[in-house]
């Protein structure tokens, strides 16, 4: 298959998984028990007829639905309901190029980290720091994010305590210092699950004929590890690329909520607990659409790299 | 013929065995077990898990207190601390009378009387030159950034010269700043501020309703009690936190393992329909599966959420379990699938169909047998995947409805409170990591044990 129509495939069928997102979404929230104007005081017949009106509440949900589909298409999210005169779309630039910056850092982290690591444990198989990065991987995948997350906040207060200086700042946003650790502890869980795929992919190249042959023309050693073993052995890493990438944005929501980071994610949780309707539709269905555009990127990446990918 | 013995072709005598087993002959199953019983990290986790389940079950049986009760007298206490209370009269109320006060006697902010859980009385001299006081209570020293604490009173009459607090006491030390006013200004360079170390007190009417002394006993004013046992403390509501630890464990493992279970259960349905039947429908059936895996998880178990709402009273445990179900079946199906195409193509299935075996015994007795292993390493491995996702949801509060507790609500309390009793998020928190751990070990070790092709490089 031509790598324009694999590409191409995989788009449409993208769109269709946000548009199923959007509708999904669009009824759930109808389904919600209550309506928004329901702690309204002072409400007669005439108000809410009025009110309605003014919202495009009274047409028909058919008409609505496709009042908000139009809408999306535009990319027009809507006004919220519980910051007054604040536009979802207005959330969304301002907040998430927060996580963003979080999320690329943690990404960056948890992919440096993972291919080292996974490379090291290969390199010193079952010996000592094979056993001891191990055993942090089996950690580092069985402790929830909000623990790592607290851990790391008590950490960084006993450190500043003990050296009597603001070394890191303990929650917020704004410099190096406070991305550093939160986009750290958002990365920890997937830099074990990487750090995993890389040893057993790493394990699999070191007996294959080509690094033999490598072995038999008398290269370095150094030369056979950075060339034929690790160039190959990311290959299968960068497939979990895009799973990752929407696990350390689901995981933003924790992280964000724990060290006060003003992302999206924590905008999003918010939303949710306070049912601001406008707000959870817009965010839910920017996350699917950007969660949905990264595993194709991340997919189509892949082909590219990996020519057997498109094949199948 | 060269090299021919005649012995050679004389008839073997029958004492004499042509063949024989080594070994005696092993089921899949039984090998499984051995080289699982050979693998002490899985076996470890195994029993971890056996003990974990008794621990939830059985535990209520012996520790039966309720989980949603409050022990008013102790909140957030870390395990282990001292829970002795004197004995006491009940209280009577207090007018300040001048002799009470001692007033006059110019010993500025003083304490009258003992300060007790149940009262703490306070005294001070009067300035003629005030218009009023301001009473502030603190539990942290008063530093230079002078921060009283919470007002706890404001008097506009300068002769009142006495205040009685019983507003939430509890054992330590309270630091009590008493502020002169001139009207609504206060005076700062007159303050006074007064440390006060109260101690822990109960009545007798009070140890009595809450069972805490014996029938026999005969205890009285000035006697020593201890109050109720917490083995391992209370939370920030003064519910026991072992209660409140195995009803978070049905809910957290019952999600956990109850989910798994159905969806697992529907994916072998699913994936071993599409397998067997192949062609169109596969192909259709599997687009719909991959169709599921595309959407964001996360995301639409918050919707699912959100959707069916929690009503009040409800526990949110049924709509949890749906959510899981429905979204977390396809990968399962595909599991099965691509197992299935490949055992269609084995001999043993053609010698079966050559006899005369028909498509459901087919599919009942040699087909799904020989997918077990693998949809037992899955569901091993869906577990600890399902309690995080239960964990998750509960700790951004998308979860289980309070008071219902879950490990991942009980984090969710337990981690605001963490610098000064940390106690109430560990406890959760390693529950958490250790069944999630138990489970990736033993899932590992079912993963060697069960299948060859999975089988973890080692």
């Amino acid at each position: 298959m031509a790598i324009a129509a694999f590409i191409t495939k995989r788009l449409i069928q993208g769109v269709f998984t946000v548009w199923f997102i959007a509708t999904a979404t669009f009824f759930a929230m109808h389904n919600v028990p209550g309506d928004p104007l329901l702690n309204e005081r002072a409400m007669t017949e005439a108000i809410r007829a009025n009110v309605e009106a003014k919202y495009g509440l009274d047409k028909p949900l058919g008409t609505q639905y496709l009042i908000y589909l139009s809408n999306l298409t535009r990319g027009d999210f809507g006004i919220s309901f519980t910051q007054e005169n604040r536009q979802v779309n207005d959330i969304i630039r301002e907040h998430f190029p927060v996580s963003a910056i979080l999320g690329v850092l943690a990404v960056l982290f948890a992919a440096v980290g993972g291919i080292l690591w996974g490379a090291l444990t290969a390199l010193y198989r079952n010996r000592i720091p094979d056993y001891l990065i191990m055993f942090f991987v089996i950690l580092g995948i069985s402790v929830p994010s909000f623990v790592i997350a607290a851990l790391g906040q008590l950490v960084i207060v006993n450190m500043n305590s003990a050296l009597g200086i603001t070394l890191f700042p303990v929650a917020g946003w704004g410099t190096l210092g406070h991305m550093l650790v939160p986009s750290m502890v958002l990365g920890l869980g997937t830099m074990a699950y990487l750090t995993r795929l890389m040893r057993s992919s790493m394990l699999e190249i070191v007996s294959s004929d080509y690094v033999r042959t490598a072995k038999a023309k008398g290269l370095p050693p150094a030369r056979i590890f950075a060339k034929h073993q690790l160039r190959n052995a990311i290959l299968p890493v960068i497939t979990v690329l895009g799973p990752a990438i929407a696990a350390i944005t689901t995981g933003g929501f924790v992280v964000e909520l724990v060290f006060a980071i003003p992302g999206l994610g924590r905008y999003f949780v918010q939303a949710v607990q306070q049912l601001d309707y406008t707000v959870i539709m817009g965010t839910t269905v920017f996350y699917g659409a950007f969660l949905v555009f990264m595993v194709i990127f991340v997919d189509v990446l892949y082909g590219l790299i990996d020519p057997r990918v498109r094949m199948s | 013929m060269p090299n021919g013995h005649a012995y050679d072709f004389s008839p073997l005598r029958r004492t004499e065995i042509s063949q024989s087993q080594s070994r005696p002959s092993l089921s899949y199953w039984q090998d499984a077990w051995i080289r699982l019983k050979a693998n002490t990290r899985a076996l470890i986790s195994l029993y971890l898990l056996i003990g974990l389940l008794i621990f939830t079950l059985f535990g209520p049986l012996l520790w039966n207190i309720d989980p949603a009760a409050q022990d008013l007298d102790q909140i957030s206490r870390p395990p282990g601390e001292d829970r002795r209370a004197l004995i006491v009269p009940e209280y009577s109320p207090w007018t300040g009378s001048a002799s009470d006060l001692e007033v006059g006697s110019g010993q500025g902010l003083r304490l009258i009387g003992e300060a007790t859980t149940q009262s703490i009385r306070l005294g001070w001299d009067p300035t003629d030159t005030v218009t009023g006081y301001r009473v502030y209570r603190n539990i942290y020293p008063i530093g230079q950034e002078r921060a009283y604490g919470i007002p706890r009173a404001e008097f506009f009459d300068s002769r009142i010269v006495n205040f009685e607090d019983r507003l939430d006491l509890k054992e330590g030390i309270y630091y009590f700043t008493v502020v002169p006013m001139k009207g609504k200004e206060q005076l700062l360079d007159l303050t006074e501020t007064l440390a006060v170390e109260v101690k822990r007190v109960t009545t007798v009417r009070e140890a009595n309703q809450k069972g805490l002394i014996g029938l026999t006993e005969e205890l009285g004013v000035g006697d020593f009690i201890d109050l109720a046992f917490h083995p391992l403390g209370t939370d920030y509501l003064g519910r026991d936190m072992l209660a409140r630890l195995m009803a978070g464990a049905r809910v957290s493992l019952f999600i956990g393992i109850g989910a798994p279970l159905f969806f697992v259960t529907f994916g072998i349905l699913f994936g071993a329909t599409a397998g067997f039947l192949g062609g169109k429908t596969d192909q259709v059936m599997m687009r719909f599966a991959d169709f599921i895996v595309a959407l964001p998880f996360l995301l639409f178990m918050i919707l699912f959420k959100i959707a069916f709402g929690i009503g009040p009273g409800e526990s949110g445990i049924g709509p949890m379990l749906v959510a899981l179900v429905v979204l977390m079946w396809p990968a399962t199906a595909r599991l099965v699938r691509g197992q299935i195409l490949q055992i269609r193509e084995q001999g043993y299935i053609s010698a079966s169909q050559l006899l005369g075996g028909k498509t459901l015994y087919l599919i009942l007795r040699h087909m799904l047998p020989n997918t077990l292993g693998v949809v037992l390493v899955t569901l091993t491995f869906a577990i600890p995947s399902a309690i995080f996702t239960e964990a998750f949801l509960s700790f951004i509060g998308m979860g289980v409805a309070p008071p219902t507790p879950s490990w991942g609500s009980m984090s969710n309390e337990g981690i605001k409170t963490m610098l000064t009793t940390p106690h109430e998020l560990i406890f959760p928190a390693v529950l958490i990591s250790v069944t999630v751990l138990a489970f990736n070990l033993l899932g590992d070790g079912l993963r060697d044990a069960l299948d060859a092709r999975m089988r973890n490089q080692e």
